[in-house]
């Protein structure tokens, strides 16, 4: 049985994404709380000259040398940045984009140098091949593994336990770094950590979604999970259900338009933010031009009672309690004064007069603390 | 002087010689300052007189390029567990997915330790420390959602359940509403009464005589230090302000 998965295809190339996207759901979660997006753009790029490096020191393209050799590129690109950055001679955004970009170069330099004859080019480099994952395989009890299935079940496990064991120490010291450092639990070592094991599952993904897509898998779920929660432990749990969403529906899109794979699992990231950005319930843009369309009907409002209450008993008020007067003297388009004595009649502050507008006595009593305030 | 040794331990706070600069440009020079446990003390200068960079400094979040810190005789290092820091309000993210309750209970992450969870126990201790302040209805309320002034109590809070001896707080009473204010100093001198330190970074100088009974008047150098009654003069002030300020009652008092 077990067997029979590991010999479709199909379910192999599934199953990679859904390694992939758990563990940038688990590690995207802090980077994206802790502003380190473009840090992990860096890091994925980077790791380009550290897997040709290690190619050309060991030959290996896989396996655990080149995860912690490749993966201490990632973390290098991170030291060179702060070290730039902290000269204040650039900004520290530039001085991501200014080591990033050299290493990576460097590393496509030394691929189209050395490395024309293996599978390794520039595009597999920036977009992985997960419909090949299946190629490499090694036997583990009596099933034939894909190699970077292996890789990246080791490094989902290690991020767990990483993120588990020092959840409270992650926590706090994005938070609060001071109040971290007075406590006695080391910040910058927990950050780095992070970033080290961000470093090493941008390896392990490397086969099967190359650099710049490893990036949409840790991002784009967490940045999605964000606009939808304020609790962390619900954020990194409906990250990982984009993620595996994500996955999924990708592969079956990419099947059916008979695009790339890896390609169409990132733009469904992509698509899954989109719609959170409209519609999350809190935060979206929707609730929130509702919450502005409501809060503007409810100041409109609030200049009706005030001025039917200004009028009352005069005898002026049968003109100015008119629907006319509200055109003519408020200078409300006609639409804009039939929603605010509609809203006015729903909650209850004004009712019908004859041809007129009366304050209710829940009108009147708002119209006395707006006058008086 | 042998590095166990206690140094001064009848001072809540001892620095001595102690200069730190941010890139070659010396922010604090030579401090020398004592506060003596179990009073209420405000650190008070102009802008950039490195008043947060003391606290900073004292609690080893800076390196100081010379001199050194005692907290009860001892380094900081070795008393953590009696150390209570309250950081500008300002100095983190209110946007991070964390509930009231939450962020009372890093107060305790020193003290749970490493790799463990915090207990009931803890929550009950955050619990109880939001009641002191005012806020236990507003546990489980995302951080995201508070006011300033609330936020600042919970801040207090997450101090507060540290149970520490030494207090220090970074400008607590800034951008915040009269209520939290006389609610915050009540707190703070109750603390004091029960003998803890309490050392308050400070911009208002209209309520020093009020609220402290110990003064610091800091202008990258320490230009006075005592009681707030033989510290608060015209003079004092003239020397940490250069003329800039507005002396109200300082003649007084």
């Amino acid at each position: 049985m077990i067997a029979a998965v590991f010999d479709s295809i199909p379910a192999m190339i599934v199953l990679t994404g859904v390694l992939v996207g758990l563990s940038g759901a688990l590690l995207g979660s802090f980077l994206v709380l802790r502003g380190s997006a473009m840090l992990t753009d860096a890091i994925s790029h980077s790791i380009v000259l550290g897997i040709i490096l290690v190619w050309l020191a060991t030959s290996q393209l896989s396996g655990p040398v080149q995860v912690v050799g490749a993966g201490l590129a990632g973390l290098a690109t991170v030291i060179l940045s702060e070290v730039l950055g902290r000269s204040r001679l650039v900004r520290m955004d530039a001085a991501i984009g200014l080591v990033f970009p050299a290493m990576f170069a460097l590393g496509v330099l030394l691929i189209s140098l050395y490395a024309r004859d293996v599978h390794i080019d520039v595009e597999t480099v920036l977009l992985g091949e997960i419909g090949f994952v299946w190629l490499h395989t090694v036997p583990l009890w009596g099933a034939e593994v894909p190699v970077t299935v292996l890789t990246l079940s080791a490094m989902l496990a290690i991020n767990l336990a990483f993120v588990l064991a020092l959840w409270k120490e992650l926590k706090l010291s994005i938070f609060d770094p001071g109040l971290a450092a007075a406590l006695g639990l080391a910040p910058v070592a927990v950050g780095y950590g992070l970033l080290a094991l961000t470093s090493a599952t941008a390896v392990a993904a490397f086969d099967a979604v190359g650099a710049v897509l490893f990036i949409a898998f840790v991002i784009v779920p967490p940045a999605t999970a964000f606009l939808l929660t304020r609790r962390l432990a619900v954020m990194v749990v409906l990250a990982a259900a984009v993620a595996v969403v994500s996955v999924l529906s990708g592969y079956q899109l990419a099947r059916l338009w008979d695009v790339s794979i890896a390609g169409m699992m990132a733009t469904m990231t992509g698509v899954f933010f989109a719609a959170a950005l409209v519609a999350a319930p809190a935060d979206g843009l929707l609730a929130q031009a509702l919450r502005r369309r409501t809060q503007r009907l409810d100041a409109d409002c609030a200049a009706l009672v005030a001025h039917l209450a200004t009028h009352a008993g005069t005898p002026a008020m049968a003109e100015e309690s008119t629907m006319r007067a509200l055109v003519d003297h408020l200078r409300w388009p006609d639409a804009r004064a039939r929603a605010v004595v509609l809203r006015g009649l729903d909650r209850g502050l004004i009712r019908r007069d004859g041809s007129g507008l009366v304050l209710s006595p829940k009108g009147d009593a708002m119209a006395r603390a707006l006058l008086a305030g | 002087m042998a590095d166990s040794a206690l140094h001064e331990p009848g001072l809540a706070l001892h620095v001595e010689d102690l200069t730190v600069a941010y890139r070659d440009a010396p922010v604090l020079w030579d401090i020398d300052l004592d506060i003596p446990p179990g009073v209420m003390a405000a650190v008070v200068g102009p802008n950039g007189a490195g008043k947060s960079t003391l606290i900073k400094a004292v609690l080893g979040l800076v390196r100081p390029v010379a001199g050194h810190v005692r907290l009860f005789g001892r380094r900081c290092g070795d008393v953590r567990r009696r150390v209570g820091y309250v950081p500008q309000r300002s100095s983190v993210d209110w946007d991070f997915p964390a509930s009231v309750r939450d962020v009372v209970t890093m107060g305790l992450y020193g003290e749970v330790g490493w790799l463990r969870r915090p207990g009931r126990s803890h929550r009950a201790r955050a619990m109880a420390a939001l009641e002191q302040v005012g806020m236990q209805d507003y546990a489980e309320r995302q951080i995201s959602q508070l006011s300033g002034g609330q936020q600042q109590r919970v801040f207090l809070a997450r101090a507060l359940v540290q149970e520490a001896d030494i207090y220090f707080l970074d400008e607590p009473m800034a951008g915040v509403d009269a209520p939290t204010e006389a609610a915050i100093v009540g707190l703070l001198k109750g603390l004091c009464d029960a003998g803890r330190t309490i050392v308050v970074v400070h911009h208002d100088l209209q309520t020093v005589t009020r609220y402290f009974d110990w003064l610091v008047l800091l202008n990258r150098r320490v230009i006075a230090q005592g009681p707030v009654a033989g510290t608060y003069t015209a003079a004092n002030l003239r020397a940490t302000y250069g003329g800039q300020v507005v002396l109200l009652d300082a003649a007084e008092g």
